[in-house]
C-alpha cells in the first residue's frame, strides 16, 4: 500500500500531474486528497518525479558501496539506474532481476506478466537460432562423413521443429 | 520552415487546415468522451535503451524501424517525419495534435514519428522506448482501439523481435511500463462537474481501481478546458482486457455523474447557465485579443452549450477542432509564421471570430 505524501496514512487516491513535461504521480489519503482537490490554485509538486525517485531511493538502504554491479551487456550500474530511473538495455532486467523485483512489486503490486505474448515467443527465437546451429553442425558432419553424428543431429532438429509448429498456440 | 528534403513529402502546413479523425465527435458518448487512446511501448532485441544509445545507434534504430515498418502491408501508407530535423514550431504542432509526446519533441538525437492515415495511428521512434505506437479514436472506443493497435503490434512483430521476458513481459526502459507496456487513456470533457465543484467524484471513481486522472496537456491540477484524462497506471500483472474492463467500468459512472449534474443545472440554474454560455460566445466572437487559457475556458462553456442545445449553428466537431487549432503552434502555422504572444493573442481572436461567425 502506498503512503500519503502529505501525512503517512495509506494513500487511496492516485493523481498524475505533468510538470515541465514530467509525469508526476501524487499519492494522497482521503483527507489530504479532498484538500488537494479543493485547492483551486493547484499548488505545484515540490519535487517532480518524486514518486519513482522515492521508490528508487528506498532501494538503496542495504546496498554495499564496495561492489558496483554492472549490466554485462550495456554497462549501466544499478546506482546509475537508481539515479536516472531508466534501465540501460533489455538485458538489465536479467542482470538486476533480484534488485528490481521489490521495485516492480511496489509499482505494480504484482510481479508476473499475464498479458499479451509475442506470437513468435522468445523461446522460439532461441530455438530458431539453435536450429541454425544444429543444421550447420549436421552439414559439417555429413561433409566429414560422420553419419552417426549427423543422424543424432537430424533427430534433434526434428524434435525442435515439432515444438515450433504453430498449432501449440493458446 | 526547414528546407530539408526528407520531411517535405509530409506537408505540415496542410496538416493544420484539417483535423485528425479523433476530433470528429462521431464515436460513442462523444458529447462527453473526446477520445480513447491506447499506446504500446516496445523495444527491439539487441539494442540498448535510449540512456545507453549513442547517436549512431539511435540513427540505426530509426532507419531500420522506419524501413521495416514501411515494408509491412499495414505500415506502407505511414508517413515518416524526421523529428530531429523539424523546427521547434513544427515539433510543438505535432504535440498539440497529440501525434507525438512532449518527451519526443524535447529530447535530442535521431528520432522520428510515423503517422498513419487520418492521424488515427502514430508510431514514435526513439522516444523513451524504441517504439511507442498509439491509436486515437473518437469517443469511447476501448475494444475497437485495442483490436486495431493489437493488429498493428502483430504486424510489426512479424518482422521485429521485441524484447520480451517470460515472467516480466515486454521489457521497457522505465520499470513503470514493463509487462503489457500499455497505456489506455480516455479523455473526458466534464464542465458540469467542474461548475458544481464535484470533480472529486471523478478522482474517487478512478482511484478505486488504480486509475490516474490528469488534464488535456496536463498543465497544473486545474484541467484546462475541463478536460480530464483517465488512464491505467499499472502495466504488470494484469491482462490488456482486464485493464480495458477497468476503464469500461469506471467511465460510464463518470458519464452518469456528468449527465446528472447537467440535468440539474438545466433544471435549477438554467438562466445562470444560459448567461455563462452566452457570455462565453460573446467574448469568443468579439474579443480583439485572447489568451490560450481564456479560449480553452470559454470554449468549454460553449461546448457544454452545444451539447445542451443552447448554442445553435455550431457542431461539436467544430468546437473540438477549435480547442486544438487555437493552441499556440497551430495558430502560428495558420498565420504563416512565428508570432510573439501579443500578436498571437490577436491572431487567435481573429481566427475565432472567423470560425464562429454565423
Ligand atoms: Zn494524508
Ligand atoms: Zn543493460
Amino acid at each position: 500500500m502506498k503512503k500519503c505524501r502529505r501525512c503517512s496514512k495509506p494513500a487511496t487516491l492516485h493523481i498524475t500531474e505533468i510538470h515541465q513535461g514530467n509525469a508526476v504521480a501524487i499519492h494522497l489519503c482521503e483527507t489530504c486528497a479532498r484538500e488537494y482537490l479543493e485547492d483551486e490554485s493547484g499548488q505545484p509538486s515540490p519535487n517532480p518525479a518524486a514518486d519513482l525517485a522515492a521508490k528508487l531511493e528506498a532501494l538503496v538502504a542495504d546496498d554495499d558501496e564496495e561492489s558496483v554491479v554492472r549490466c554485462s551487456n550495456c554497462g549501466i550500474s544499478f546506482t546509475e539506474f537508481r539515479e536516472q530511473g531508466r534501465l540501460g538495455c533489455p538485458v538489465c532486467y536479467d542482470e538486476f532481476r533480484e534488485d528490481l523485483m521489490p521495485l516492480l512489486e511496489n509499482i505494480h503490486e504484482e510481479s508476473l506478466h499475464i498479458g499479451k505474448r509475442p506470437l513468435r515467443s522468445p523461446t522460439q527465437t532461441k530455438d530458431q537460432s539453435r536450429l541454425i546451429q544444429l543444421r550447420n553442425q549436421q552439414r559439417e558432419a555429413v561433409e566429414k562423413e560422420d553419419y552417426e553424428a549427423a543422424a543424432k543431429l537430424r533427430d534433434r532438429i526434428l524434435e525442435i521443429e515439432a515444438t515450433l509448429r504453430p498449432n501449440s498456440e493458446d | 520552415m526547414t528546407p530539408d528534403g526528407e520531411n517535405s513529402s509530409f506537408n505540415l502546413t496542410d496538416l493544420v487546415q484539417r483535423s485528425g479523425r479523433w476530433l470528429c465527435a462521431s464515436g460513442p458518448e462523444s458529447d462527453i468522451v473526446i477520445s480513447t487512446r491506447i499506446r504500446l511501448a516496445r523495444n527491439v532485441v539487441g539494442f540498448p535503451f535510449m540512456s545507453r544509445a549513442d547517436d549512431d545507434t539511435k540513427k540505426q534504430l530509426v532507419d531500420t524501424l522506419r524501413s521495416t515498418i514501411q515494408a509491412t502491408e499495414i505500415g506502407r501508407n505511414y508517413q515518416f517525419l524526421n523529428v530531429e530535423e523539424l523546427n521547434e514550431l513544427d515539433r510543438q504542432l505535432l504535440v498539440e495534435r497529440q501525434l507525438i509526446s512532449r518527451e519526443l519533441a524535447q529530447s535530442s538525437g535521431p528520432r522520428g514519428v510515423m503517422i498513419g492515415n487520418s492521424e488515427q495511428t502514430s508510431i514514435m521512434l526513439n522516444e523513451e522506448d524504441h517504439v511507442r505506437m498509439q491509436i486515437l479514436n473518437s469517443g469511447l472506443a476501448l475494444e475497437e482501439s485495442w483490436a486495431e493497435i493489437d493488429v498493428l503490434d502483430n504486424a510489426l512483430e512479424e518482422r521485429i523481435s521485441f524484447a520480451f521476458d517470460e515472467t516480466l513481459g515486454y521489457l521497457t526502459a522505465c520499470p513503470t511500463n514493463v509487462g503489457t507496456g500499455i497505456r489506455v487513456s480516455v479523455m473526458l470533457h466534464l464542465p458540469g462537474l467542474r461548475i458544481t465543484r464535484e470533480i472529486q467524484k471523478v478522482h474517487q471513481a478512478a482511484q478505486k481501481i488504480n486509475l490516474a486522472v490528469r488534464g488535456l496537456y496536463g498543465e497544473g491540477s486545474q484541467a484546462m478546458g475541463d478536460f480530464y484524462q483517465i488512464s491505467n497506471q499499472v502495466t504488470l500483472g494484469c491482462t490488456e482486457s482486464e485493464l480495458l474492463d477497468s476503464l469500461a467500468e469506471v467511465v460510464p459512472n463518470i458519464l452518469g455523474y456528468e449527465r446528472r449534474v447537467r440535468d440539474l443545472l438545466c433544471r435549477d440554474n438554467k438562466s445562470q447557465l444560459d448567461d455563462q454560455i452566452s457570455r462565453a460566445m460573446g467574448v469568443l466572437t468579439s474579443a480583439r485579443s485572447i489568451s490560450s487559457e481564456e479560449t480553452m475556458h470559454l470554449l468549454s462553456s460553449v461546448r457544454l452549450g452545444v451539447n445542451l442545445g443552447m448554442v445553435p449553428d455550431i457542431d461539436i466537431a467544430t468546437v473540438n477542432e477549435l480547442f486544438i487549432q487555437t493552441q499556440p503552434s497551430h495558430l502560428q502555422k495558420i498565420s504563416g509564421g512565428p508570432l510573439k504572444t501579443p500578436e498571437r493573442n490577436e491572431a487567435r481572436a481573429a481566427f475565432l471570430q472567423q470560425r464562429l461567425k454565423k
